[in-house]
């Protein structure tokens, strides 16, 4: 959906997104890579589930959790990427409380 | 762990750093908490690292010259700790923070709220698409990944920011579908007043914005008064309707939609506080009731920038300097009679800054569905519930929106309302003959933010929350 302007060059890591590797840029949001994919979405909604993909990129829709290196509920668009970060999308219900 | 100083300031935007740079000038000891990497805030969003990317190039003055207020925020000697979530406020001050996994507390002698602004949800029917988003997000991404809509894109949207995005990408070498302007048709008799005090406080700015629209207009499909729009698909946008105000309608295929309708301030954790808040008929939102220097009902604990009322980058940063003054005030490094003295220059400037304001808000009022949107529309994006079943509620006497978030869970997802907090207050109000202010928002309930067993369990004695 997104595409990147410019080359990451030595800022350029790697993450998994279920799995599959994508190339990323240190520091930039887990969302916005997500929203550079063929199939840009993060979770699946407990009631219908539907594909949700980030919404405000600002924390405040929780649209855009997933599980990030084995946390649950992450909000990706205030999680930088690092090297190796595993994203994996989310299915079901989120917690708000512990 | 537990903590004290003697001002902490949550967020590091306009507001949050001019508050630090004064309160610091006057030797407070102060800690600033942020949710984000780095500060600059939403407007000037990773200033520091973007300014040495290829992106920079393409983002104008206003941008940039938030380098060199986080260069004196840097230089303060305030004590800076980002990517922290704050998820409980509480009078005393006292703020419980989350940062790497840890929880911890600060007790302070005064605290400032300079959570800014959330875009103001749009909901419509097939708004919970994926592909469909916000401008603000999307030039989020501009601005920190560098990165552009693949396809020409759709943008939806009423006021400036949706503009300057516009503005933005076409420089970068994006393209735009079409501009679908909701901006509705205005009152003239009423908004030539403000916008002639506007252009005599504000030329630049005005003619700023008007340059935007030309040569928007030159180069991109520009629709006006559109009224209606209604998203198609099945696990992401494939196409979208839209309607103007004269019944003009068109479907279009598409991948990507953004919308935009202005901001509204982030109140949540003056909510949660229970500090009073006035209803703000000229922007359609709720706002803490603030004294002349930002504080609230809720003595030592102090509102400024967006989170107080919309008034953008000058007027935050201006009411960030006069709550700082006020603060040291408190903590007894200045007198009463020093700070109205250095505040009153500031003042002078603030008022002028605040005249375009008025303008802008008469103009870029929303359409009537942005509060009350189609029945079909998900109300509630994070318990998937519509329009029609707040409406349906409605009929069976007369429920506020606690009772609404009992019998349909809307309001109790981990938005916590964010989302939809207003629409329910705006149905509610239609289907019950009733006004907004009357109806109120749901009761905020901690934690602000959501955190882990783990992270709570990191909390020592002392900390815990009461
Ligand atoms: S995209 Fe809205 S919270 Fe992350």
């Amino acid at each position: 959906m997104f595409r990147k302007l410019h080359d990451p060059e030595a800022e350029a890591v790697t993450v998994y997104i279920d799995g599959v590797p994508a190339l990323a840029e240190a520091n930039e949001s887990a969302a916005a890579v997500l929203m550079r994919q063929g199939s840009p979405w993060a979770r699946r909604t407990p009631v219908s589930n539907a594909r949700r993909a980030p919404y405000c990129m600002m924390g405040v829709c929780f649209d855009c959790v997933a599980t990030v290196d084995g946390v649950a509920s992450v909000q990706t668009c205030l999680a930088p990427v690092h090297d190796g970060m595993r994203i994996d999308r989310q299915i079901g219900r989120r917690s708000v409380t512990p | 762990m537990s903590r004290t100083a003697d001002l902490v300031i949550v967020g590091a935007g306009p507001a949050g750093m001019a508050a630090a740079v004064t309160a610091r000038r006057h030797q407070l000891d102060v800690l600033v908490v942020d949710e984000q990497a780095a500060p600059g805030g939403q407007i000037w969003r990773d200033v520091e690292a973007v300014s040495c990317k290829p992106q920079a190039a393409f983002l104008g003055n206003a941008y940039h010259e938030g380098l060199a207020a986080v260069g004196r925020f840097r230089a303060s000697g305030a004590t800076y700790e980002p990517n922290t979530k704050v998820w409980q406020v509480e009078a005393g001050p006292r703020a419980f923070l989350t940062r790497d996994g840890a929880a911890s507390s600060v007790k302070a002698r005064s605290m400032l709220l300079a959570t800014g602004a959330q875009e103001r949800p749009v909901p419509f029917p097939g708004w919970t698409l994926p592909g469909v988003m916000t401008v603000g997000a999307a030039q989020i991404m501009l601005k920190t990944s560098g990165q552009v809509p693949v396809e020409p894109v759709w943008i939806a949207a009423n006021g400036p920011l949706a503009l300057l995005y516009a503005a933005q990408l076409l420089k970068m070498g994006g393209r735009i579908a079409g501009f679908l302007d909701t901006t509705p048709a205005i009152d003239v008799s009423a908004t030539i007043p403000k916008l002639a005090a506007a252009a005599f406080a504000a030329p630049g700015d005005l003619l700023k914005g008007l340059g935007w629209i030309v040569n928007l207009r030159r180069h991109v499909p520009y629709i006006r008064h559109v009224a209606r729009i209604e998203a198609f698909g099945t696990d992401r946008l494939e196409r979208f309707r839209y309607e103007t105000a004269s019944g003009v309608a068109a479907t279009v295929d598409a991948h990507l939609l953004l919308v935009h309708e202005g901001v509204v301030p982030s109140i949540h954790p003056t909510l949660s506080l229970g500090c009073v808040h006035n209803w703000l008929g000229g922007q359609d939102c709720f706002a803490p009731a603030l004294d002349a220097w930002g504080e609230t009902s809720e003595a030592g604990i102090f509102v400024a920038g967006d989170g107080g009322g919309i008034g953008g980058a000058a007027v935050a940063s201006l009411r960030g300097e006069i709550a700082g003054l006020r603060i040291a005030a408190r903590a007894g490094r200045i007198s009463a009679v020093e700070a109205q003295a250095a505040a009153q220059p500031i003042r002078s400037r603030l008022k002028r800054a605040l005249t375009a304001r008025s303008f802008l808000d008469a103009f870029y009022r929303p359409r009537a569905s942005i509060f009350v949107p189609a029945d079909e529309t998900i109300a509630c994006r994070c318990e998937e519930v519509s329009v029609a079943s707040i409406r349906a509620q409605a009929a069976i006497g007369r429920p506020g929106p606690n009772q609404i978030k009992a019998s349909t869970r809307a309001g109790m997802g981990p938005c916590q309302g964010r989302q939809c907090s207003y629409t329910i207050a705006s149905v509610l109000a239609d289907a019950e003959g009733r006004q907004v202010p009357d109806i109120g928002l749901y009761r905020v309930r901690p934690p602000l933010k959501p955190l882990t067993l783990d992270e709570l369990a990191s909390l020592d004695d002392v900390g815990c929350p009461t």
